[in-house]
């Protein structure tokens, strides 16, 4: 009982600053507010105008089919607090779905994602109805033995899901709508863009809705919503097939993307990815997750391209973000402007420009170890070193050592004047307070 | 009637070890009252770490050495990153602890590299110990099963007869108490931190020899041990022995076992279709422990011990 009660005084603090951001002036808020969908907005609109980069186009239909997957995952942490480790399983059961109602014949690709929704909707509720009646830790444990089920039967079943292939689909061989067949890829990312606006506008006004409500309630506290006569299972369980619809539209996008849908798309890993993006963005606002799927997406194409070390810095993100921000980035790009509210521009901007040098001493002295690291693991061949322009790191030379020393110096050096400098600011700002 | 037994017996022997990992990982739980996902990477570290020692110092040394590394890496991390998740509530010591399994895999990755190492069996432990006709009993199960029992016995003895065991028994279920009376939960917090994982090491070193050791093994055996924990009921000892021993021997029978789903299903009356009636029982054995895990909720929700009201 005690630790149930201090999950829900833990998990309600974090819903806390969201509050606090909306209250300046009313009109400055409907701006602030309309901003972030103007932005995605143009975001999934730009690549209709300039279509020759196709690197973008494919980074473009990734991030949706994300964006939709991390929302409907925020459903249940963000909105319920219920912490799922096999959200995958709803999204890749019913990308098969859809594979096979369109290899069958007779729906418009454009109706697809419908499809799909129904089909992890309906697997949704099949094994929610066995996982919401638990809450927090357990039903934690559930998902994830319920998505390593879904995952090895996916390996081990015959039918239906194709073994080691997988199940694909030629996106151009349905019933076209006039001279659109959706073959080509322009044509695809129409299609999935407008889902994935369709499934925020959809998501967006299911958390104004009483249903919504509820669902903060049964975070918040459960003992009391069944007091007052409403079974908090239900509120789950409904709450659960939700998100399992929208992930199985996102499933559904993906399938559309990569024409395939294979264990992979079932996968814990993919799981994992849904998880990550979404603590990493902020589960406590509407946007938060939609950022963390394009920070992670970006991660994955662009970062992974760069360097093989990208699995460990998405990791280390993660947990700085659980342990510093748990409000997510979102959340932190809050601070800051509070901050200015507070002690005035002069001494925030001093503060933070502390900060930020130590923050960038310390990512740079982390960068440098883990690529000389990697370097002498990955990539023998190349004597173990890595190169920044011609200036080489290998991990059995004096220089790199040296450099690295300095970084943590100066780190160490910032990060302590940072402290002492917001500790005056905030003696100062509580002096304020008390005269 | 003898491949039934050895069967059984190599069921035991696997249940042994999965209840080493539960063990450490319910006492964590009740103590801390976090679910360490992290457990089985710890697991995985065990069984790394006794290969490179193994290698340079004998066996005998890495069953000592090993655990007792991987024990002191875990308080350190209780004590560093587990202690300040704590202030933001459970899930997201939960999420902490789903971070350093993912960092933890990544470490395996950098210093081992990719692939799988081979954990040469020692030569006094190679070889059948018990033979009859076609099936054996070989010795280095035997020794893993002396080992785990062992291990246990020692721990159980401690719990119960030294002072510490009184003082922790105490914390588990009235940590305030415990505290105004003058003793150091939080102490007392990390040590079980130190003796969970270097339990679930010492797992890693002796199943390392017959387990592949490469850096996918903590995701195999972390999600049966999650089962495992759910099925006993989370928090309970005894569930967590019981439920070691049942899923231990269910998935042995399944993967030596000759039958098809097809006869199991006349059996009960049943008619499949032909697709599904030729799998063999040993090709849907991974499914077994999940398939008893959603079983196990639909008719029971708390799982075999549990106490009725754990929603945290």
């Amino acid at each position: 009982m005690m630790r149930k009660r201090r999950a829900q005084a833990g998990s309600g603090s974090d819903h806390r600053p969201k509050e606090h951001a909306r209250t300046p002036s009313l009109r400055a808020g409907r701006i602030g507010a309309s901003l972030p969908w103007v932005v995605v907005a143009g975001l999934l609109a730009a690549p209709l105008t300039f279509v020759h980069s196709s690197g973008l186009f494919a980074y473009l239909a990734q991030a949706c089919a994300m964006i939709v997957f991390a929302l409907s995952y925020n459903l249940l942490l963000g909105e319920t607090g219920l912490l799922s480790f096999g959200h995958a399983a709803y999204a890749g059961l019913g990308a098969f779905a859809a594979a096979h109602l369109f290899n069958r014949g007779g729906i418009a690709l454009p109706w697809l994602p419908l499809a799909g929704g129904a089909a992890g909707a309906a697997f949704g509720m099949l094994f929610g109805a066995v996982a919401t009646r638990r809450a927090g830790t357990a039903f934690a444990m559930i998902t994830l033995g319920i998505g390593e089920l879904v995952a090895a039967a996916v390996w081990t079943l015959p039918e239906g899901f194709g073994g080691a292939a997988g199940v694909s689909i030629d996106r151009g061989s349905g019933p076209s709508w006039g001279a659109w067949t959706f073959g080509a890829p322009r044509e695809a990312y129409v299609v999935i863009a407008c889902w994935t606006v369709v499934s925020m506008l959809a998501m967006f006004a299911l958390g104004r809705t009483p249903l919504a409500r509820m669902a903060h309630a049964v975070r918040e506290n459960a003992p009391r919503v069944e007091a007052l006569g409403i079974d908090p299972r239900c509120i789950r369980l409904a709450m659960f097939t939700l998100g399992a619809f929208f992930a199985g539209v996102a499933g559904t996008l993906t399938l559309v993307d990569v024409e395939l849908a294979s264990s992979e798309s079932v996968a814990m890993t993919r799981s994992g990815a849904v998880l990550i993006a979404t603590v990493i963005g902020g589960s406590s606002t509407f946007f938060g997750p939609v950022l963390g799927a394009l920070v992670l997406t970006g991660m994955s194409v662009a970062l992974a391209g760069v360097t093989r070390a990208w699995p460990a810095y998405l990791g280390l993100l993660f947990v700085a973000v659980v342990l510093r921000a748990p409000a997510g980035i979102v959340g932190w790009w809050g601070a800051p402007r509070t901050r200015v509210e507070r002690d005035g521009i002069r001494v925030a901007a001093r503060t933070h420009g502390l900060g930020a040098l130590a923050a960038a001493a310390w990512l740079a002295a982390l960068v440098i170890l883990v690529e000389t690291l990697y370097a002498r693991r990955f990539a023998a061949d190349a004597g173990g070193a890595w190169y920044l322009g011609a200036f080489a790191f290998d991990i059995g030379v004096p220089s790199t050592w040296s450099i690295l020393g300095v970084l943590i110096v100066v780190g160490a050096v910032a990060t302590r004047c940072a402290r002492r400098a917001r500790r005056r600011a905030c003696a100062r700002a509580n002096g304020g307070v008390q005269r | 009637m003898q491949a039934f037994a050895v069967a059984t017996l190599n069921g035991v022997s696997y249940g042994l070890l999965l209840f080493m990992l539960s063990a450490g990982l319910t006492l964590i739980f009740s103590m801390l009252g976090v679910l360490n996902f992290a457990h089985a990477s710890f697991y995985m570290l065990g069984a790394y770490l006794g290969y490179s020692i193994a290698a340079h110092a004998g066996f005998v040394v890495a069953l000592v050495a090993a655990p007792v590394v991987v024990g002191v890496m875990g308080a350190a991390l209780e004590r560093t990153l587990l202690r300040h998740a704590k202030a933001n509530g459970p899930l997201h010591e939960l999420l902490l602890t789903f971070g350093l399994a993912y960092l933890l895999a990544e470490l395996v990755k950098l210093v081992w590299g990719l692939g799988s190492v081979s954990f040469a069996l020692p030569g006094v432990l190679d070889g059948p110990l018990i033979a009859w006709g076609d099936a054996t009993f070989s010795r280095y199960r035997a020794f893993m099963m002396a080992t785990s029992v062992a291990t246990l016995a020692v721990l159980y003895l401690l719990l119960r007869t030294s002072r510490t065991g009184l003082v922790l028994r105490a914390a588990l279920t009235h940590a305030r108490a415990v505290e105004a009376l003058g003793h150091d939960v939080a102490r007392i917090g990390t040590l079980v931190f130190a003796v969970g994982t270097s339990l679930a090491a010492l797992a890693g070193v002796i199943g390392a020899p017959l387990a592949v050791v490469e850096p996918g093994m903590a995701e195999a055996v972390g999600s049966i041990v999650f089962v495992v924990v759910i099925v006993g009921g989370m928090g309970s000892l005894g569930g967590a022995f019981a439920a070691s021993l049942l899923i231990g021997c269910v998935q042995t029978w399944a993967v030596g076992s000759g039958a098809s789903l097809g006869s199991l299903a006349h059996i009960a009356g049943v008619r499949l279709p032909p697709v599904w009636a030729s799998l063999a029982v040993s090709q849907v054995a991974p499914l077994v422990p999940y398939a008893l895990l959603v079983a196990m909720l639909a008719c029971r929700p708390r799982g075999l011990f549990g106490r009725r009201e754990d929603d945290a």
